[in-house]
């Protein structure tokens, strides 16, 4: 997995509440078998005016001009700042997956859905919760500042605004240190292999008709 | 100290605890599906690491395959290859059971667990799929994961988790003549919000939960992703007991006694702490329909669509206008004068024999509206297909005027070739009114099964309980 330890870059608000998984990584391009290339195609059915299907070439769609990511002034743009219960909806990672290949190192929102919240972790991307005030405030900085950036320094738990704003945020322990060292968690799990054995050995004996 | 069902089954599965109490769970029940699996088996290929127990591996196809014309194979060539990558995995790791397409126990998986009797009180289910709750339905801790987290549990057996908060919603009373599972929890997530659960484990208690059949407890705790929470899921009784006698994968004789001695502890003490608790009176939940594109977009088929302005928050103002203009509403409008073009029976929702049964009965006699340019009935799996055509259910269906299908997730989510064209309005016993969900530019509204046939053969969405009653 790649390391997140500091990143600083210009933030790009998507203005809306409840944006779910369909509409993050729309279902057709789930027949990939592959977990990248899906950059492109994020946000599809709101970021061009055409239907999207897999194998198009991307490049040569019609954008919808009103669409937040597709504005000259967030071109570039690597921190992704929403509202409320962002990744709602179905487990697909190819969501996660989509926002990394578009670019995204960090969402900032006032909350997430719990397996899309999750998955970010898996592939180093960073989704922060911070209060609605603080959220809000970065709203309107984003849309009054042209080229408005941000630095989240994850190992001092703080987003820090250009103003010298300093927001902290909370991260799991465990999770801030596979983050930090882009540490592979099944390598870790495999550490605890003799316990696991064990654990299943017991589990065995006890309800043998879950072994059947 | 008295334990929540919820605190009993997490203890009963901690292999390790980490210092910030990020704990290693065991996992009983891997389910597999062609999706979200191909990544996670060449994953750990490339890593040179080998599955850990296949034998916790149910692994079927579904969400690609198509509903009809079976001879042909699947015509779609990116979907055949994913699902022939599944054929091949599998092949190569080995499974305890394996319904491949055209199998006759073939079907969406979370119909098939249960149906094998491969979902058991007790166990932790995962699947890479948002609707793995459906399996809380007995007293599981069931949630979806990431592909990721599949090649995890591939490798491992195990998931790193945290512990969730409690929630127990109780549903009191009785639900009057023509109200469902299905009403009961589009009522809660109308109540509580797509986000209301988020960092819950939700308990479903009460007398009404207590009433309802297996198939019915399935269909709400399928729905608490929907209300924010991974797990759903509802303590052991009798019902789930009766529902396991004699299935695939049920403890055999041997084993029979001792395993639901075991599986009569899986419920909450009766002084249980909850971090919150959510009341409803059944008796006051009406026939539901969504109007929005979020499932908490929701009321009554005696209500009236919403306007923007009924809404104080700002962003939930701006986002019901978004919605309504989506879904080519105007506030104020009867929901049961909104004409419909298509209707969808079926998904991990709404596809079991008793939702057939509870269609047929309304579709008995009548006939699908003229309006209607389709109405689909999907069976969750080969076995419940084969139910219904031995009950006659399918002649009941298409004497009117609904095609009946083959088994898969179909038009819930429209990876194969049913699906909703821009502008088209659906009556849809699915789990999910999404922007775009069953078709780029569709517009779905989510209803139980015999909402949808009431709906079917008025051409508009209408209140089942007065063709019933």
């Amino acid at each position: 997995m790649e390391k997140f330890t500091t990143h600083e870059g210009l933030v790009v608000p998507l203005d809306r509440a409840n944006v779910d998984t369909d509409a993050i990584i729309p279902k057709q391009f789930l027949k990939s078998i592959k977990r990248s290339g899906f950059g492109p195609n994020a946000f599809d059915e709101w970021r061009y005016l055409d239907h999207g299907e897999p194998g198009m070439d991307n490049a040569n769609r019609i954008k919808n001009p009103d669409f937040i990511l597709n504005q000259q002034r967030y071109q570039g743009a690597s921190i992704l700042l929403v509202r409320s219960n962002f990744g709602c909806g179905s487990s697909r990672e190819h969501a996660p997956w989509a926002l990394q290949d578009f670019g995204f190192r960090a969402i900032l929102g006032e909350s997430f859905a719990d397996i899309f919240f999750n998955n970010c972790f898996k592939n180093g991307l960073l989704p922060i919760v911070l209060p609605k005030a603080e959220i809000d405030a970065l709203f309107l900085l984003t849309q009054s500042t042209p080229g408005f950036r941000i630095t989240v320094d994850l190992a001092a738990q703080v987003v820090n605004r250009p103003d010298g704003h300093k927001i902290p945020f909370v991260v799991d322990a465990f999770r801030k240190e596979c983050l930090l060292n882009g540490w592979d968690d099944i390598g870790l799990t495999l550490r605890q292999a003799e316990k696991i054995r064990a654990f299943e050995a017991q589990r065995r004996i006890e309800q043998p008709w879950l072994f059947a | 100290m008295s334990k929540t069902l919820y605190d009993k089954l997490w203890e009963n599965h901690v292999v390790h605890t980490e210092a910030d109490g990020t704990a290693l769970l065991y996992i009983d029940r891997h389910l597999v599906h062609e999706v979200t699996s191909p990544q996670a088996f060449e994953g750990l290929k490339l890593a040179g690491r080998k599955p850990w127990r296949v034998s916790s591996i149910v692994a079927t196809a579904d969400h690609n395959t198509p509903t009809d014309h079976w001879e042909k194979g699947i015509q779609d060539p990116v979907s055949r290859q994913q699902v022939e990558t599944l054929d091949a995995n599998i092949h190569e790791v080995g499974a305890l059971a394996y319904f491949p397409f055209k199998d006759k126990r073939q079907g969406i998986v979370h119909v098939i667990g249960p149906e094998q009797g491969a979902t058991l009180p007790g166990m932790t289910v995962v699947c890479g799929d948002s609707h793995t709750s459906t399996h809380g339905a007995f007293a599981c801790l069931a949630h979806g994961i990431g592909t990721s987290e599949v090649e995890h549990v591939l490798a491992t057996q195990c998931l790193l988790q945290k512990k969730s908060k409690t929630m127990l919603v109780k549903i009191e009373g009785k639900v009057g003549a023509g109200v469902t599972a299905k009403d009961i929890v589009l009522a809660l997530i109308g109540k509580i919000g797509t986000a209301g659960g988020t960092g819950y484990a939700i308990e479903f208690g009460g007398s009404a939960i207590r009433a309802l059949s297996m198939e019915g407890r399935m269909t709400v705790c399928n729905m608490a992703i929907e209300a924010g929470a991974r797990v759903g899921f509802v303590a052991v009784d009798e019902t789930t007991i009766e529902y396991l006698k004699g299935r695939t994968f049920s403890p055999k004789a041997g084993d029979w006694e001792k395993a639901t001695a075991y599986w009569r502890t899986l419920v909450s003490d009766a002084d249980a702490p909850f971090d919150a608790v959510v009341e409803l009176d059944a008796s006051e939940i009406a026939p539901q329909v969504t109007w929005g594109t979020s499932p908490e977009m929701v009321a009554g088929i005696d209500a009236n669509v919403p306007a923007p302005e009924d809404f104080n928050d700002p962003v939930k103002r701006e986002g019901v206008a978004r919605a309504l203009e989506y879904m080519g509403l105007v506030p104020h409008t009867p929901i049961n004068q909104i004409m419909i073009d298509k209707v969808f029976i079926g998904s991990c929702t709404n596809s079991r024999i008793e939702d057939l049964r509870a269609a047929a009965t309304v579709a008995k006699g009548r006939h699908v509206a003229a309006n209607i340019k389709l109405a689909l009935v999907v069976p969750g799996s080969g076995l419940v297909k084969h139910q219904a055509e031995a009950e006659g259910l399918d002649k009941i269906f298409l004497a009117a005027g609904f095609e009946w299908r083959q088994p898969g997730c179909s038009m819930c989510l429209a990876m194969n070739d049913d699906r909703l064209l821009p502008g088209e309005r659906c009556a849809s016993t699915s789990n999910r009114n999404f922007e775009g969900r069953q078709g780029n530019g569709g517009r779905t509204h989510l209803l139980s099964p015999a909402m949808a046939v009431a709906a079917a053969i008025a051409g508009h969405f209408s209140d089942v309980r007065e063709l019933t009653s």
